[in-house]
């Protein structure tokens, strides 16, 4: 155990429901910490890092998260999640080649690096099938195809986009299943629980609309869960699990600043997640 | 849960905002008039600016 306490701190430009939440049960649990802003953050090559010396990663811009991460940590600060976690769960390629390297059920996917290569990859995988981008929340801009002909337009759409990265196409089957998918919350290699999230269109992300409802976690959706938060190497996440028409379970994605409002209003007194990543944020500045 | 009476001023449509007592820095509230998006810049006292807005990258 260390003797000096660590300089605990939580990195949000933003401050929504779950870093206010985080951030009032730090205070409950007497923790001292700092909300430290990545607007104004900078860390020096060769300066002496004065700073907090332990950060929870709450900030809401992917590339923001992902940079302060790595340059905090190489300050020699330690960043929940890591950098190299943000890295592989911020970006959907990473997320699935992390979780077939551990051999854990994903849909399949392909990436092309072409829009021809990419009309070839459905061909194989087969319609209907999902266009993704790389990096990107909340569904946005994930794309059904549902025939060569809508997926040409698509990808035409695609290739007139101005980021390089964007010409990387993410192409995933559409797994056939029920009008909801399983949200598992993760802390610590602990499922804290899970719920159905259920919406009207066939993207079931809560900043669509879709609703979260309290779901019975069994062992076996926490046992995959902690599979795949473990295997993009997260503290603390949020994995989005599918059940196929014949049951069969498979990670669609795992979120490394998840967002949990839907969650705790899901669960009630069931659960309290922002407890539970305060505690394990304090637990981790006692190893 | 506390409110603070004489709440700053919204920098879009100067209508006067309602934050609560136990308020953050960098926390978000909407202006019921305008319907703005704003960004709590200072506690004590009370300051609003206009939040950022939604980035391609944010998300979880």
């Amino acid at each position: 155990m260390n003797s000096v306490a660590p300089h605990l701190a939580v990195l949000a430009s933003r401050v929504r429901f779950e870093e206010k939440s985080i951030m009032g049960a730090l205070e409950r649990r007497g923790a001292r910490f700092e909300h430290l802003d990545p607007r104004s953050l900078f860390v020096a090559d060769g300066s002496a890092w004065t700073g907090p010396t332990l950060v929870l990663n709450r900030e809401v811009g992917h590339f923001r998260a992902l940079y302060a991460a790595s340059a905090l940590e190489s300050a020699g600060v330690t960043v929940l999640n890591s950098a190299a976690a943000t890295h592989l769960s911020g970006d959907k390629w990473h997320t699935s080649a992390a979780l077939l390297n551990r051999g854990l059920p994903t849909p399949r996917t392909a990436l092309a690096m072409t829009t021809e290569a990419a009309l070839e990859a459905l061909d194989d995988i087969g319609y209907p099938a999902v266009i993704k981008p790389l990096v990107g929340s909340w569904g946005r801009l994930v794309t059904r195809v549902t025939d060569r002909a809508v997926a040409t337009a698509v990808l035409e759409h695609v290739a007139a986009l101005p980021s390089p990265q964007s010409h990387v196409i993410y192409l995933q089957e559409q797994v056939p299943k029920a009008d909801r998918d399983l949200r598992v919350l993760v802390v610590g290699g602990e499922a804290l629980g899970a719920t159905y999230r259920k919406g009207e269109e066939w993207r079931t992300n809560v900043a669509r609309g879709a609703v979260s409802e309290y779901c019975p976690l069994g062992p076996v959706h926490a046992k995959l869960a902690v599979a795949a938060a473990e295997a993009v190497g997260t503290d603390i996440a949020g994995v989005d699990l599918i059940e196929d028409m014949d049951g069969h379970l498979t990670v669609l994605e795992v979120n490394d600043r998840v967002e949990f409002r839907g969650f705790q209003e899901a669960h009630g007194s069931r659960v309290d997640v922002a407890d539970a990543i305060a505690a394990h944020l304090i637990a981790r500045g006692e190893t | 849960m506390q409110k603070v009476v004489n709440g700053p001023e919204c920098p879009e449509c100067a209508a006067e905002v309602t934050i609560d007592g136990d308020a953050r820095v960098s926390e978000i509230v909407e202006c019921v008039d305008c319907r703005s998006e704003l960004e709590i810049a200072s506690v004590q006292p009370p300051t609003l600016t206009l939040a950022p807005d939604v980035e391609e990258d944010w998300g979880e």
